[in-house]
């Protein structure tokens, strides 16, 4: 397909994608788009695959950059490595590569190595691990990782207009980062709060029963909080956002209002 | 989990018996007389109705956060009481309080959970020297489901306590519970309360002074729906990509870290020890027989109040939507479509819905499944095809990779799908998705193969009308019936062709 494309168009989404990494942010990885053959198999669903799977080296992300895990994470890798078998070290490959991520904000290719030498495993044992998880972001992601679950439950209540107000608010698309550094917008498969839809996750944190006002609502406090100095501006508290506690009905119980069991239930030959 | 379709022979044989009752019915025009006996019983015994659980008969009282997660509310109502007692009576008496009450895998399968954790235990197992472990799958991934969720951060001392009872009935030295990485609140929830039953002696060394030792770790998962697989979450657990094992070995004999293993779902585990408080028999008083008990559903999509409630199984699909969820959006009339069991279950007409228990063997009549009894609800403003492409998308994004069927044929039934949903093809291409979808099933080493085909299955088989209908209108909009592999009629004319043969 590539071939029937102008070569210009073919070297300004490589030029592009280029200038994006060296800018320090995620590199675009949509497929070049526009031409001809609306389905053929490399332009179907948009892009090929979430990130790319290979490494290359950037100025942010290369194996000469140092990484070392902080005191206090040393003590809690101790932790993580006593929950296995001794022999079995690297079963602890994905708790501290985890830890490795939040210590560095991204699993850079330094994090894989360093953890593969306290794991005493192979690099290539880690990296096989930190490319098959989607939760490994192998790339700079913004202060708020906005992640939009548009699976059928979500999309049936209507994760498009969400979809739609995250990407008007922070003029992203799925897979790209703001130059400011604030926010990385993804699109995920089913987060498990169905019942909840649609819903977004933020960081760790699930925001749910969305609407595009109150996506919108939460995405402008979000960016004011990033670029407030003082630290003082407030983040919405997780948790469903029209009022609900959590997966009850909204109109009232129908379950579970009346007085509950304790051991006065237990048989009495136990 | 997926794992709900993982006998696919059982299944066709379902499939295959089912047409073979109609024809005979239809055939003779018997009408039964009332007989005149001597007996003066009534005939036939009362029909009994499911539903209507009573709170007293509810298992997750904390489902809605009524109190904390700590241990002394926890205690209050009812956990970690006499568990002592319970490990005390040995793993026979625990395994025969679960079989007696005829608890099912909730994770999908259905699998007798009794005979499952009886597994662990054959002759001479005593004599092995290796550690054992129960693994719980708390992988949640599919979609609709959201009910181990809300055990975890509500009532994380029901999990503890339940893998500490089903540990001591496989005589496990350890639980390791499988977290799927989004979870993160409700990962910290459950270490909180690990650690409070560490601090009480209730798990660890002499575990409730029962003289059992028995540890619970939490590992976190990091996003993969194929862990939820039971070898693949086996696999990811010792640190590789979550592929999964072919079978046998089972887990059971080599499991994880090579030593007997059973994965079993958060529900299944988490209900054990009131099973063994309450009795067996209590538990097996709820639903129809074979399909006993207590059932979280998590009702999402199109109904006024989505919900997770806990109910009797065999609940009517209608009964359960009426009552919980004020209903379908619209009314009843309104309805479309059911997915009864999570993702991938095949989706239910309404005319299937209006009367479907559900319960696992009424949903496999109704040639669907309760997987997970994730009921997702679509009305008759919903786009059925867009909702089943939008599977076919996550199939695609969550296959690991490693069977050429599965990795292969989710791409291509994701690609014919968004076709389809413009009705961008001819008549003849959903034979071809339809074959396609069978040649896949069973020729996986995990059911993730079952898990894609069996929606797009269910979509043809019930709305194949609408697919039509779509590919004659895109048809009449273009001036010609689109050719196969979704080109327009005078693409050649165009030019737009650019391989031979085409």
């Amino acid at each position: 397909m590539a071939l029937r494309l102008p070569m210009r168009l073919v070297l300004q989404g490589v030029r592009s994608a280029a200038t994006r990494v060296g800018n320090g942010y995620r590199a675009v990885t949509y497929a070049p788009q526009g031409a001809g053959r609306e389905f053929s198999s490399a332009t179907v669903g948009g892009r090929r695959s979430d990130s790319l799977a290979v490494h290359r080296d950037t100025p942010t992300n290369n194996p000469s950059i140092p990484f070392k895990f902080t005191p206090q994470n040393e003590k809690l890798i101790t932790a993580i490595l006593s929950r296995y078998p001794p022999q079995y070290k690297k079963a602890a490959v994905m708790p501290i590569l985890d830890l490795g991520q939040r210590q560095h904000g991204f699993c850079s290719i330094s994090v894989m190595n360093e953890v593969a030498r306290i794991l005493e495993m192979p690099p290539m044992r880690v990296y096989e691990v930190a490319t098959f998880y989607t939760m490994y972001n192998r790339s700079p992601v913004g202060k708020f990782h906005v992640q939009v679950c548009t699976t059928s439950p979500c999309l049936l209540c209507g994760s498009d207009a969400v979809m739609k107000a995250v990407t008007e608010t922070t003029g992203l698309k799925p897979g790209e980062s703001d130059q400011e550094g604030i926010f990385t917008v993804s699109e995920v498969e089913c987060l498990g709060a169905c019942v909840n839809g649609p819903m977004i996750q933020i960081n760790d944190d699930y925001y749910e029963d969305l609407n595009a006002n109150t996506t919108k609502y939460l995405l402008e406090a979000l960016r004011q909080a990033a670029r407030d100095t003082s630290g003082k501006a407030e983040i919405p508290p997780p948790g469903p956002m029209s009022g609900r506690q959590s997966c009850e009905p909204a109109k009232g119980l129908t379950t579970l209002a009346s007085p509950m069991w304790g051991p006065e239930v237990t048989r009495p030959d136990l | 989990m997926f794992a709900s379709i993982r006998h696919p022979v059982a299944a066709t044989r379902c499939l295959g018996r089912l047409p073979s009752l109609s024809p005979t019915s239809s055939a003779t025009s018997y009408i039964p007389q009332p007989r005149r006996t001597l007996a003066t019983v009534a005939e036939g015994q009362p029909k009994r109705t499911y539903g209507g659980l009573k709170d007293q008969d509810r298992i997750f009282q904390n489902l809605y956060g009524h109190h904390g997660t700590d241990l002394k509310s926890a205690m209050k109502y009812g956990d970690w009481y006499k568990t002592k007692e319970i490990l005390l009576k040995g793993h026979d008496w625990i395994i025969g309080e679960v079989k007696a009450s005829g608890l099912r895998g909730r994770g999908g399968a259905g699998f007798p959970s009794g005979m499952k954790w009886s597994f662990m235990n054959p002759p001479g197992w005593e004599k092995g020297n290796t550690p054992r472990y129960l693994v719980v799958n708390a992988d949640e991934g599919e979609p609709g489901t959201c009910k181990d969720r809300e055990i975890m951060r509500k009532d994380p001392h029901k999990l503890i306590e339940g893998c500490l009872v089903a540990g001591r009935s496989m005589n496990a030295t350890a639980a390791y519970i499988y977290i799927r990485g989004e979870f993160y609140h409700e990962a910290s929830v459950l270490e909180r309360a690990i650690q409070e039953a560490y601090a009480a002696g209730l798990i660890g060394k002499n575990a409730c002074g029962s003289g059992y030792d028995f540890d619970v770790y939490v590992h976190r998962g990091m996003g993969a729906y194929v862990c939820g697989e039971e070898t693949s979450l086996i696999e990811s657990l010792e640190g590789k990509p979550g592929k999964p094992r072919l079978k046998p070995p089972f887990p059971a004999a080599v499991g994880l870290f090579g030593c007997p293993s059973t994965v079993a779902n958060v529900e299944t585990v988490a209900v054990a020890p009131t099973i063994c408080r309450r009795g067996g028999s209590w538990f097996a008083q709820f639903g129809r027989e074979r399909n006993s008990g207590t059932k979280l559903f998590c009702i999402s999509g199109h109904v006024n109040n989505p919900c997770t409630v806990e109910e009797e199984m065999s609940i009517p699909l209608r009964d359960l939507i009426e009552q919980h969820c004020g209903g379908v959006r619209g009314g009843w009339n309104n309805l479309l479509a059911v997915i009864p069991g999570g993702s991938s279950t095949p989706i239910l007409p309404k005319r299937i819905c209006d009367d479907v228990l559900m319960d696992f063997d009424a949903l496999k009549d109704a040639q669907s499944g309760l997987g997970t009894a994730a009921v997702i609800v679509m009305d008759k403003y919903s786009d059925v095809v867009r909702v089943i492409s939008r599977l076919s998308k996550f199939y695609k994004h969550e296959s690991c990779g490693q069977c050429t069927p599965c990795r292969e044929g989710s791409k291509w039934t994701y690609q014919i799908m968004q076709r389809f949903e413009k009705g961008q093809g001819r008549e003849r291409e959903i034979d071809m998705l339809e074959e396609l979808t069978r040649q896949v099933e069973g020729h996986t080493i995990c059911a993730l193969g079952e898990a894609f085909a069996w929606p797009i299955q269910g979509l043809i088989r019930h709305f194949r009308p609408e697919l039509e209908a779509r590919m004659r209108e895109y048809a009449a909009l273009k001036g010609g019936e689109t050719r196969a592999g979704g080109w327009d009629h005078d693409a050649r004319i165009k030019g737009e062709l650019i391989s031979p043969g085409q």
